[in-house]
């Protein structure tokens, strides 16, 4: 949010003929991405009669469950994704091992949650109430914040500025990490219980939908919301963003911008956490989660541009959407092309806006 | 300084080939056909992430998805059963469609990247890393998570391991020599132009993307053909030979021998391949943990060492080592030295340890 302001200003100051030119920009790129959406949105609307979901005007409740499908998925890719989005944004750091902090927190929460209920296995929901859930989460990533920290502070605050160097030290402590979690977790996939006041099934258009992915959403938008006022409304969010816009002159300003840094990487290698319990619950989790949701994160950053909250928020919805989307409302026999999908949304944004919808060129 | 710089450089080129060309008759069966051919098809993949970083400053993480694809249009091509399109077709012309794709595939890709630049270009490459990993998967018609298995390579080659080896070794040494004779051309330096300073190259009339586009389809290209030999020399692909850890070690290789230097490429192949081959029997191994299983951790660590210890990896180490022997020695009034002071440190590096240690 900060980053797309402060471009627009600066880019106003240097050259007065930017407003025009940037609308003629825009206007381009809303004509190519007009075009797309409104062929998406005919077929998912009248034509997809031939696909598993079938149309919308015939099939609503189809719809409407793969919408709230998306949502939820952009949820999750939000809380994860904005987390790697604002380290870089004031640190330009790209941390390769926010898969494994995420991962770490997840193991952590699991393990906690099967102490505090007392059991290993067979935990069902109704074992679990709803502080054997939240208090797993905050510890996981708690530790994950901490480990984020450590790392920070050891290896990353001395080469600042060296973006290659630090993404390869953060790569190589991801291997480390993810190589150590294997030897303690073992390769089977884990998973967090549910509180039992969350798993129930509400009726939409006729069809039943879990609440846990209600729930899901609604803890994304808390933490987009907590995270907008942090940044907008307190003075260390004023610093950071001050950071985010010129590093050297908040140093000159007298602040000791290695303070904001340690907060920020806490912050965000905190969300990564919440992230890893939130998914653990949802989905389970395994060795090559880490991979993978680093992979959700890149994605959605690449869409929405790095450093910009805002675009975290846009990357996901449309990341989400199109990954809900595509598997069900592609005809039958091709579903399995839903991927090329993901790609073709990346290259259709790279095309207009090479930085990101939201981005701002280096 | 500069002519006798080259001319170490061009030395150790010269004993570490005729070396390697030598190596089937002194080295051991498993050593030369695994870990040495293995070391070059991998070290042939990470040359073109050194090329790339190196002359145009972008860090490229689809290197190994390139050559996987053309792994993977040999494997369409030429197998007649099993998985994927089942063409049967004659395995030259094959080599002919997987260069034909992966070239094509690497322009479209360099092309969609072509104005992303440093950070940006390694998340975007990482992306399409593991996209691509997933179309594999995926995508049944090609691949699918089972891969394509019995893949045979010309019939030169079948049964052949060690001409495959000298394969390997002829087509490393071209792109070797090839991307440093790029550097020379008027196109290589407008490459250098670019990766020091893009909006200056712009402002004299040079098209910046469309030079980083045929940089990115060069390496593709490259790539492809350490694809090609790979899959000869395995006999089959899967999704997970391109999945993101593959990926990841790559660059890891490119890293530990030293982004900035082509010859750094084969070197860090060689330490990752011996560290992969024989790590389990090194003594002691056992009481510390570190077995086989562990190896990432092993690798982990000593990726975190080079990088915080010396950037240019172990090549950096070595010029660096040479750099102050030689400034050492022109310090001493002694004139023609140059000779006996080269002899040694071209004995110092490793790449003629490499062909020490296997007899």
């Amino acid at each position: 949010m900060t980053a797309d302001l402060v471009s627009d200003t600066s880019d106003q100051a240097v050259v007065p003929q930017q407003p025009a030119a940037s609308r003629r920009r825009l206007s381009r790129s809303t004509m190519v991405a007009a075009v797309p959406l409104g062929l998406v949105l005919a077929w998912v609307l009248f034509l997809a009669r031939g696909t598993s979901a079938g149309s919308a005007v015939d099939e609503p409740g189809e719809f409407v469950t793969t919408l709230l499908d998306g949502l939820t998925s952009a949820g999750l890719y939000f809380v994860v994704a904005s987390g790697f989005t604002l380290i870089f944004g004031l640190m330009r750091t790209v941390n390769m091992a926010h898969g494994s902090l995420f991962l770490l927190s997840a193991y952590i929460a699991i393990e906690l949650q099967q102490r505090m209920v007392g059991k290993s296995r067979n935990i069902v929901a109704d074992d679990v109430d709803m502080l054997s859930w939240v208090l797993p989460l905050l510890a996981g990533a708690a530790v994950a914040a901490v480990v984020g920290v450590v790392m920070n502070q050891v290896f990353l605050r001395w080469n600042q500025g060296q973006e290659l160097r630090q993404a390869l030290i953060t790569l190589a402590i991801s291997v480390i990490l993810a190589d150590q979690l294997l030897a303690r977790a073992g390769g089977l996939a884990q998973s967090m219980v549910w509180p039992a006041d969350v798993t129930h099934f509400i009726e939409i258009f006729g069809q039943r939908y879990a609440t846990s992915r209600l729930f899901i959403l609604g803890i994304a938008v808390v933490v987009g919301a907590a995270l907008w006022l942090w940044l907008n409304r307190t003075r260390m969010g004023i610093v950071i963003r001050a950071g985010v816009a010129d590093q050297s002159m908040v140093r000159a300003l007298g602040i000791n911008i290695g303070i904001v840094f340690a907060v920020t990487f806490f912050v965000g290698a905190f969300l990564a956490g919440i992230g890893g319990v939130m998914v653990a619950s949802f989905a389970g989790v395994a060795t090559g989660a880490d991979g993978q949701w680093l992979l959700h994160s890149l994605v959605v950053v690449i869409i929405g541009g790095l450093g910009s909250i805002r675009g975290a928020v846009a990357g996901s919805l449309l990341y989400g959407l199109v990954t809900a989307f595509a598997p069900v409302y592609l005809p039958s026999d091709y579903t399995f092309y839903s991927i090329i999908l993901t790609f073709v949304l990346l290259a259709l944004v790279l095309a207009v806006r090479p930085y990101g919808l939201f981005g701002r060129p280096e | 300084m500069k002519p006798t710089r080259v001319s170490t450089r061009t030395a150790v080129v010269i004993v570490a080939t005729v070396a390697l060309a030598a190596l089937p008759v002194v080295g051991t069966e498993f050593f030369v056909n695994f870990v040495v051919t293995r070391t070059l098809i991998l070290g042939l993949a990470a040359s073109t992430i050194v090329f790339l970083s190196s002359y145009v400053g972008m860090v490229s993480l689809a290197q190994f998805l390139l050559a996987g694809i053309a792994g993977f249009t040999i494997g369409n091509c030429v197998a007649e059963s099993g998985k994927g399109l089942k063409l049967g077709l004659d395995p030259w012309l094959a080599v002919l469609i997987a260069i034909a794709v992966t070239t094509t595939v690497a322009l479209v890709l360099g092309a969609l990247g072509s104005r992303a630049t440093g950070i940006y270009f390694l998340m975007l490459t990482l992306t399409y890393a593991v996209i691509g990993y997933y179309v594999f998967g995926q995508v049944t018609s090609i691949s699918g998570f089972g891969g394509i298995t019995g893949v045979n390579p010309p019939g030169f080659f079948d049964m052949h391991p060690v001409r495959l080896y000298y394969a390997a070794l002829v087509v490393s040494l071209a792109a070797y020599l090839g991307f440093r004779a790029v550097r020379r051309t008027p196109f290589g330096l407008t490459l250098e132009g670019i990766r020091d300073d893009p909006i200056r190259m712009s402002a004299l009339g040079f098209n910046v993307p469309l030079h980083r586009t045929l940089a990115f389809g060069l390496a593709g290209l490259v790539a492809g053909l350490a694809g090609i030999v790979n899959i000869w020399w395995n006999g089959q692909i899967d999704p997970n030979s391109v999945n993101i850890s593959a990926t990841l070690d790559l660059l890891i290789i490119a890293v530990i021998g030293g982004i900035s230097h082509l010859e750094g490429a084969w070197l860090g192949a060689f330490v990752y391949v011996v560290a992969n081959n024989y790590l389990r029997s090194l003594p002691l191994v056992d009481r510390i943990g570190i077995t086989e299983a562990r190896f990432n951790t092993v690798v982990g660590v000593v990726v975190l060492i080079i990088v915080v210890a010396s950037p240019n990896g172990l090549m950096g180490l070595i010029t660096g080592a040479t750099d102050r022997v030689r400034l050492a020695t022109s310090r001493t009034p002694v004139p023609n030295t140059t000779m006996p002071t080269t002899t040694p440190t071209t004995n110092t590096t490793p790449t003629t340890n490499t062909t020490e240690g296997s007899r």
